[in-house]
């Protein structure tokens, strides 16, 4: 139970990404082009949901296993921006995000394990970088 | 359709295990976060696999297939978003899908910065290293 609601939420997950079009980057670059919206709809629909559950859920005071853990931080601070900021320009460029090239991994395309493995990398450094700087 | 399997996913993990859907978080904290909270991370990953692997039985069109950059725009943005999402603690789902349910402002000020130079890089960037099309 502890290990197969994590499995089954990611398997929902994966196929809702399918399913919308965010695993087909150029369905994502022709929404952050202008050029179809349909992207915008999925976003606001999964927002829509999450507004509405998240609340009843929460309500609850616990989860049916363990405890909640929420992010606690609500400042906005430069590494939120800088950050968020460089993550949407390797979006922009090719247009994949961390669930969607997870998720595409099994569709054996040598460009999406090369981005998987530079994206690897890329939380490897930010993590060694923060080692070394505790803030 | 899809989206709406995408917040109820969110909305299950958070009922079911009290965490977070966001997925550089889940795959991050496989480096920072204590070794016995490691299990339910791959398990989500496993998941993940697996949905992909459906899909690829249902419709193989629904997965990315060649992408026409080159491979050291690839490789650039794979580290952009691997370094990116880390700094910002989120990315798509954990800040856009998640936050935006918490009504965390912290996600909303992510969601409108990444959101805004994915819009630039896509509309001026791109084109210059890509070329036309896409």
């Amino acid at each position: 139970m502890r290990l197969a609601a994590p499995l089954l939420v990611g398997l929902l997950f994966a196929l809702g990404l399918g399913l919308s079009g965010m695993t087909r980057p150029e369905r994502v670059l022709a929404f952050l082009e202008f050029r179809d919206p349909g992207l915008l709809l999925t976003m606001g629909g999964a927002a829509t949901v999450t507004l509405l559950g998240f609340p009843l859920v929460l309500r609850r005071g616990r989860p049916l296993r363990g405890t909640f853990v929420l992010p606690k931080r609500s400042d906005i601070d430069r590494p939120l921006v800088l950050g968020a900021a460089l993550f949407g320009v390797g979006w922009g460029l090719v247009g994949l995000c961390p669930g969607p090239a997870l998720t595409g991994l099994v569709g054996g395309s040598p460009q999406v394990l090369l981005f998987v493995l530079a994206m690897a990398a890329g939380m490897f450094s930010h993590h060694v970088f923060t080692e070394r700087q505790p803030s | 359709m899809g989206g709406v399997l995408i917040g109820a996913s969110a909305v299950l993990l958070l009922w079911l295990s009290g965490r977070i859907l966001g997925v550089s978080g889940i795959v991050g904290g496989l480096l920072a976060a204590p070794r016995k909270d490691r299990a339910w991370r791959l398990a989500f990953l496993l998941g993940i696999t697996l949905g992909g692997a459906a899909l690829l039985l249902i419709d193989p069109s629904t997965l990315p297939g060649r992408l026409p950059e080159p491979w050291p725009i690839i490789v650039l943005a794979g580290l952009l978003v691997g370094y990116g999402v880390r700094a910002a603690n989120g990315c798509t789902s954990g800040h856009g899908v998640c936050g935006l349910g918490r009504r965390s402002w912290r996600s909303l000020a992510a969601v409108v910065v990444f959101m805004t130079t994915g819009v630039l890089t896509a509309q001026l960037v791109r084109p210059l290293l890509v070329g036309g099309g896409s």
